[in-house]
C-alpha cells in the first residue's frame, strides 16, 4: 500500500489498547435496599411501585405493590407509615408522601376496576382462616395466589375486623373496604360470616383442612376496677365503635369522658363528638409525650375540640359525675397519685384501655405457648402445634393494620413451604440504601418554582382523611420526589461521567452494564451515581 | 443561565439524562448516538478530566455542526494520549502539528475549508492551559484579534500535567506543582502571577467567550452548542480536574470540579463581545476549604499548623469572584 511520507504503518484505533487492564477495583451494579422497603411492616416494594408511578404508569405501580399487599386503598387511609420516617429524602428536604401516593394508587384501582392476578394452578390443598380481620384477609390472598383453596371463618356479620369494627368511617370509609375485600374474594376466597370457630382442631378436621391460620385479633376490652352508682352509664370503647356498625347509634349524653391514651381513645373521643356530644374529653394517666396515640391524631382530635386531662386517672363514677384525682411524675418519670381530686361532669364514660385476645378456640391444644395473653409462634408464624399458624394482635407484635398484613404474607409463604413439605427461605436481604450512599448534589434545592407547590402537596396529605387524597397531577409530582434509593432509575449519569466510554446503555428498562475491557477504574460512576446503585469490588484475581 | 433549566423535581436538570425526560431534553451524553469523539481505548490517566471534558465538548460540537467538524489540537496530554503512533481514539477528522501553534493552524484549517467553499465545516481548536496561556498564547491573541471562524478550547488543569506537573500561568496560587515546590515561607505558587485568560479574551471583544467545568455538563453542551451558532473567534475555558496533578482521587474528579465552582474559586460564566452576559450561581456556597482539602497539592496548607492567612487570601480570591460575577444571584 502507498504510504504518505514518512508513514509506515497503518492507522490503529485505540480499541486495540484494553485498559481494563490497569485495574485494581471495578464498578458493579446492584440493588440496594431503601430505608422505606426494610421499614414497611408489610414488606412493600415501595420504591419499585414507586418508580412506576413516576412514568405515569399507575397500573404497572399498582401491581407492584399488590404483589405484597392487597389492600393499598386501605393502607393509604389507615397505615402510620413508618416508611416516611425512614425516608432518605427527609434529610433533603421532607419525606416523599408515600402513603398519599399509594392511596391514589389503591383508589385509582377502585375506579378503574383493576383485578387482582389469579393464581396460575391449583395446589390440591385446603387451608382455613379464622378470622378476616387484615392479617386473615392478607393470607387469604397469599394463599390463593400460590394455588391453595381458601376459607375465613369469621365470627362478625361483615369482614374487615377491626377496620371495620374499631377504625370509624371517617377515617376509612366502608365503601372502599368493602371493595378491597371483594377484589379478594373475587379470587376465589370462600367467606363464611357469623360463625365461630370455637375448638380449631374439631372444624380443621370437619373441614379437611390441611393447615390453618389463625387470626383472631384482640377484642377483649380491657377493664378497670372504677367504683359506680347503679346510674352511672360506662361503656368500653371497643362496644362503642362496634356499636357504630349496627343499626341503632348508641347514646352518650352531650358530656362524654373518655379514658385512655391510645389510638382507640382517640377514636372514640372523635367518635363521641361526631355523635353529637358537645364535650369529648380525654383522661390521661400520664403526660402528652407518654401517649401512645400517634401526634398527628391527638393533633387532629384537639382541632375538632376534644379536651385532654393529662395526669389523671379516674376513682369513681357518680351519677353525672366522675372523680379525677391528679398525678405527678416522679423522679423516674412515673406518675404517682397526689391525694387531689377534682370532679368533671359527665354523662358517660367510655374505657380504652387496651384489648386483650380471646384464645378460647386454642383450648386443649397441645404444644401452644401462650405469653402475657397471646399465642408465640416461631420465625415461621408456626404455634407450637404443627400446621397451626398464627398472626396480627393475636401474637406478640405491634398491633397495627400494616403489622397484621406482614404477617399474612408471612405466614402465607410459611404455610405453602410447610404444605409442600418445605422450608420458606426468604430472598437474602440486600445490603442497605443510607443516606451517605446518596449524591445529594442531584437532587437537593430543586428550582425554587417548584418548593410552593410542594409545601401544597404536604398540606393534602397530612390531612387525609379530611382532605381528598392526590390528584393525577400532584400524585405524579408527589412520586418523582422518590430518591430511588439503592435502586437504578436510569438517568444516565454512569453512561456520561465515565471519561473512557466504558458504560454500556442498554436503552430503557435495561440499565447499563460496564464494559470492562476498558473500565479503568476510576469509581467516578460510583461517585456521581445519584442513588448509590454502584459500587467498587476488589478486582477479581 | 446559558441552558433552560427543566422543572424535573426528581434531580432537576443536573443529571446527564433521564428515563422520564423526553429525550431532545436530555443532554448529547445521554444519547447512544453520540459521536464518543474521543474513543476507549486512550492512555489517559484514571478519572482523567481532560478525557472527559474533550469528549464533551466535542461530542458537543459534533452535534451542533451535524457532524461537519475539525479538530486541531496542541500537543499535550489530551494529545499524547489520544494518538500514540500508530492508534488513535479520535473518531472525528483530527490533526496535531505543535504546542504552541493550534490557533494558527485552526486559523489556516479555516482559511483552507473557506477556500474550498466548504464553510458549513466548521473548526474547533483545543489544548492544555500551557498551549494556551503560555506558549500558545500569542498564536491565540492573534487568532482572536483577527476575529478568525475557530472555536478554541482550553482544557485548565492548571499546570504541565503531560511533562510532569510543571506550573503554568494557569497554576492557581499556593499550589505545589514540581517546579513550585512546598517549601520556604512561601510554599507553592506564588499570589499575584499568572493570568486570566478567559478576561484576556473577553477585552479582545471577541463575539463569544465562556467558563465550564465538568461537573455542569448540560451548562456545557448549552455552551458549546452557542459557540458553534456564532462565526468569529470564540473561546472556551474548560476546568478539568487532574488526579494526578492535583492528587486527588480519581473518583473525586466531577466533585472537586463542581467544588471549584460552588466556593466560587472558579467563576462560570458566558460573554459576548466583551461583556458577561450569563453566569452559573452557586447552589449552595461553601468555603474554599472545602475545595482546597481533598487535593494533595493543597496538602501543605493544612499541616499541623493550618496556613490561615494563606487560606484567607485563597478565600479572598474567591469572595471578589462571587462579587465580581454575582455568583449568588439567582437568574
Ligand atoms: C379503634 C381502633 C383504631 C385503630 N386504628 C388503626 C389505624 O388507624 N391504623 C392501624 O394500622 N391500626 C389501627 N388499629 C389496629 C388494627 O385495627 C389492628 O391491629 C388490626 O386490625 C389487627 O388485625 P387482625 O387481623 O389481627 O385482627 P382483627 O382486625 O381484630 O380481626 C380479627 C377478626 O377475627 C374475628 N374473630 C375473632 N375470634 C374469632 C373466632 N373465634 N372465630 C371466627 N372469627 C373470629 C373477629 O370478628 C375479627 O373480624 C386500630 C384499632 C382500633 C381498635
Ligand atoms: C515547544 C515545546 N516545548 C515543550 C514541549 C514539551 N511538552 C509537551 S506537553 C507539555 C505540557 C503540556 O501542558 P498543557 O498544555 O497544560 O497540557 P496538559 O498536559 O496539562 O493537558 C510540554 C511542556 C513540547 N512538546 N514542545
Ligand atoms: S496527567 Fe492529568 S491530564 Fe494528563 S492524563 Fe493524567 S489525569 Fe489526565
Ligand atoms: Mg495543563
Amino acid at each position: 500500500m502507498d504510504k504518505p511520507f514518512a508513514i509506515t504503518l497503518d492507522v490503529g484505533s485505540s480499541l486495540a489498547n484494553h485498559t481494563g487492564s490497569w485495574r485494581t477495583q471495578r464498578p458493579v451494579y446492584l440493588d440496594r435496599i431503601p430505608p422505606c422497603n426494610s421499614t414497611c411492616p408489610a414488606g412493600e416494594n415501595i420504591q419499585g411501585w414507586l418508580y412506576h408511578a413516576e412514568s405515569g404508569d399507575y397500573e404497572a405501580a399498582w401491581r407492584v405493590l399488590v404483589e405484597d399487599n392487597p389492600l393499598p386503598a386501605i393502607m393509604g387511609r389507615v397505615c402510620y407509615h413508618p416508611c416516611e420516617g425512614a425516608c432518605n429524602r427527609a434529610q433533603v428536604d421532607e419525606a416523599v408522601g408515600i402513603n398519599s401516593v399509594e392511596r391514589f394508587l389503591g383508589d385509582e384501582a377502585l375506579k378503574q376496576g383493576w383485578k387482582l392476578t389469579p393464581p396460575a394452578a391449583e395446589s390440591g390443598k385446603r387451608v382455613l382462616i379464622v378470622g378476616a380481620g387484615p392479617s386473615g384477609l392478607s393470607a387469604a390472598y397469599h394463599l390463593r395466589r400460590l394455588g391453595h383453596q381458601v376459607r375465613i371463618v369469621e365470627a362478625g356479620p361483615y369482614a374487615g375486623g377491626m377496620m371495620r369494627f374499631g377504625i370509624p368511617a371517617y377515617r376509612l370509609p366502608r365503601a372502599v373496604l368493602d371493595a378491597e375485600v371483594q377484589r379478594i374474594l373475587d379470587l376465589g376466597v370462600q367467606l363464611e360470616l357469623n360463625t365461630k370457630v370455637s375448638d380449631i382442631r374439631r372444624t380443621m378436621q370437619e373441614g379437611g383442612y390441611d393447615a390453618a391460620f389463625l387470626a383472631v385479633g384482640a377484642h377483649i376490652a380491657k377493664r378497670a376496677y372504677i367504683p359506680a352508682g347503679a346510674a352511672a352509664h360506662m361503656v368500653d370503647a371497643v362496644s362503642l365503635l362496634r356499636s357504630m356498625e349496627g343499626e341503632e347509634k348508641p347514646m352518650l349524653g352531650r358530656r362524654v369522658v373518655i379514658y385512655g391514651g391510645g389510638n382507640t381513645a382517640i377514636d372514640a373521643a372523635r367518635t363521641a363528638k361526631r355523635l353529637g356530644a358537645s364535650e369529648a374529653i380525654i383522661v390521661y394517666r400520664r403526660t402528652r409525650e407518654k401517649m401512645p396515640a400517634h401526634d398527628f391524631e391527638v393533633a387532629e382530635a384537639m382541632e375538632e375540640g376534644i379536651m385532654i386531662k393529662w395526669l389523671s386517672t379516674i376513682k369513681r363514677m357518680g351519677e353525672g359525675t366522675i372523680t379525677v384525682e391528679k398525678m405527678a411524675l416522679d423522679d423516674k418519670g412515673f406518675p404517682q397519685p397526689t391525694g387531689e381530686y377534682e370532679s368533671l361532669e359527665a354523662d358517660s364514660l367510655v374505657l380504652a384501655l387496651g384489648q386483650d385476645v380471646d384464645l378460647s378456640l386454642l383450648d386443649g391444644v397441645p404444644g401452644l405457648e401462650k405469653k402475657d395473653g397471646v399465642v408465640q409462634v416461631a420465625t415461621n408464624m408456626m404455634t407450637g402445634y404443627p400446621g397451626i399458624f398464627a398472626g396480627g394482635d393475636m401474637v406478640p407484635s405491634e398491633r397495627t393494620v400494616t403489622v397484621a398484613v406482614g404477617h399474612g404474607k408471612k405466614a402465607a409463604r410459611n404455610i405453602d413451604a410447610w404444605l409442600g413439605g418445605k422450608q420458606y427461605a426468604p430472598a437474602p436481604k440486600h445490603e442497605a440504601a443510607t443516606f451517605d450512599l446518596i449524591n445529594q448534589w442531584y437532587y437537593a434545592d430543586a428550582p425554587k418554582t417548584v418548593r410552593p407547590q410542594l409545601d401544597l402537596v404536604r398540606r393534602q396529605t397530612t390531612f387525609e382523611e379530611v382532605v381528598a387524597g392526590l390528584d393525577v397531577t400532584n400524585a405524579l409530582f408527589e412520586a418523582r420526589r422518590c430518591l430511588s434509593c439503592g435502586n437504578c432509575f436510569e438517568c444516565d449519569n454512569c453512561y456520561g461521567v465515565c471519561p473512557d466510554n466504558a458504560v454500556i446503555k442498554l436503552g430503557r428498562g435495561n440499565r447499563f452494564k460496564f464494559n470492562y475491557d476498558y473500565c479503568k477504574g476510576c469509581g467516578i460512576c460510583v461517585s456521581e451515581c445519584p442513588c448509590g446503585a454502584i459500587k467498587m469490588v476488589p478486582e477479581p484475581s | 443561565m446559558a441552558f433552560e433549566q427543566v422543572k424535573f423535581y426528581q434531580t432537576g436538570t443536573f443529571t446527564v439524562g433521564n428515563r422520564l425526560l423526553e429525550p431532545e431534553l436530555r443532554s448529547v451524553q445521554a444519547d447512544t448516538t453520540r459521536t464518543n469523539s474521543l474513543n476507549s481505548g486512550h492512555r489517559a490517566c484514571q478519572g482523567c478530566g481532560e478525557a472527559l471534558g474533550a469528549r464533551y465538548a466535542i461530542d458537543a460540537a459534533m452535534e451542533a455542526t451535524d457532524n461537519q467538524l475539525i479538530a486541531v489540537n496542541a500537543t499535550g496530554c489530551l494529545e499524547v494520549f489520544s494518538t500514540p503512533y500508530p492508534e488513535t481514539s479520535w473518531q472525528i477528522p483530527w490533526i496535531h502539528s505543535l504546542f504552541g501553534n493550534a490557533a494558527a493552524v485552526a486559523t489556516g484549517v479555516a482559511a483552507a475549508m473557506r477556500a474550498k467553499g466548504r464553510e458549513t465545516t466548521r473548526v474547533v481548536a483545543q489544548g492544555g492551559d500551557g498551549g494556551t496561556t503560555d506558549i500558545g498564547f500569542g498564536c491565540l491573541s492573534g487568532m482572536f484579534e483577527r476575529n478568525d471562524d475557530v472555536l478554541y478550547i482550553c482544557y485548565d488543569n492548571g499546570g504541565y500535567m503531560n511533562t510532569g506537573v510543571q506550573r503554568s500561568s494557569a497554576t492557581p496560587p499556593a499550589a505545589r506543582t514540581a517546579t513550585t515546590p512546598a517549601m520556604g515561607p512561601e510554599p507553592g505558587n506564588v499570589f499575584g502571577q499568572g493570568k486570566n485568560l478567559p478576561e484576556i479574551a473577553m477585552a479582545h471583544g471577541i463575539p463569544y467567550v465562556a467558563t465550564a467545568t465538568v461537573a455542569d455538563l448540560r451548562d456545557l453542551e448549552a455552551k458549546v452548542r452557542r459557540a458553534m451558532q456564532i462565526r468569529g473567534a470564540r473561546y472556551m475555558h474548560i476546568l478539568v480536574p487532574c488526579p494526578l496533578g492535583w492528587g486527588h482521587a480519581s473518583a473525586d474528579t466531577i466533585r472537586i470540579a463542581r467544588l471549584a465552582k460552588e466556593t466560587g474559586t472558579f467563576p462560570v460564566f458566558e460573554a459576548e463581545c466583551g461583556e458577561v452576559t450569563s453566569r452559573l450561581p452557586i447552589r449552595k456556597r461553601l468555603p474554599v476549604e472545602d475545595y482546597l482539602k481533598p487535593q494533595k497539592r493543597f496538602a501543605h496548607l493544612f499541616g499541623p499548623e493550618p496556613a490561615t492567612a494563606t487560606l484567607a487570601r485563597l478565600q479572598a480570591l474567591a469572595d471578589r469572584n462571587i462579587r465580581k460575577y454575582a455568583l449568588l444571584e439567582e437568574t
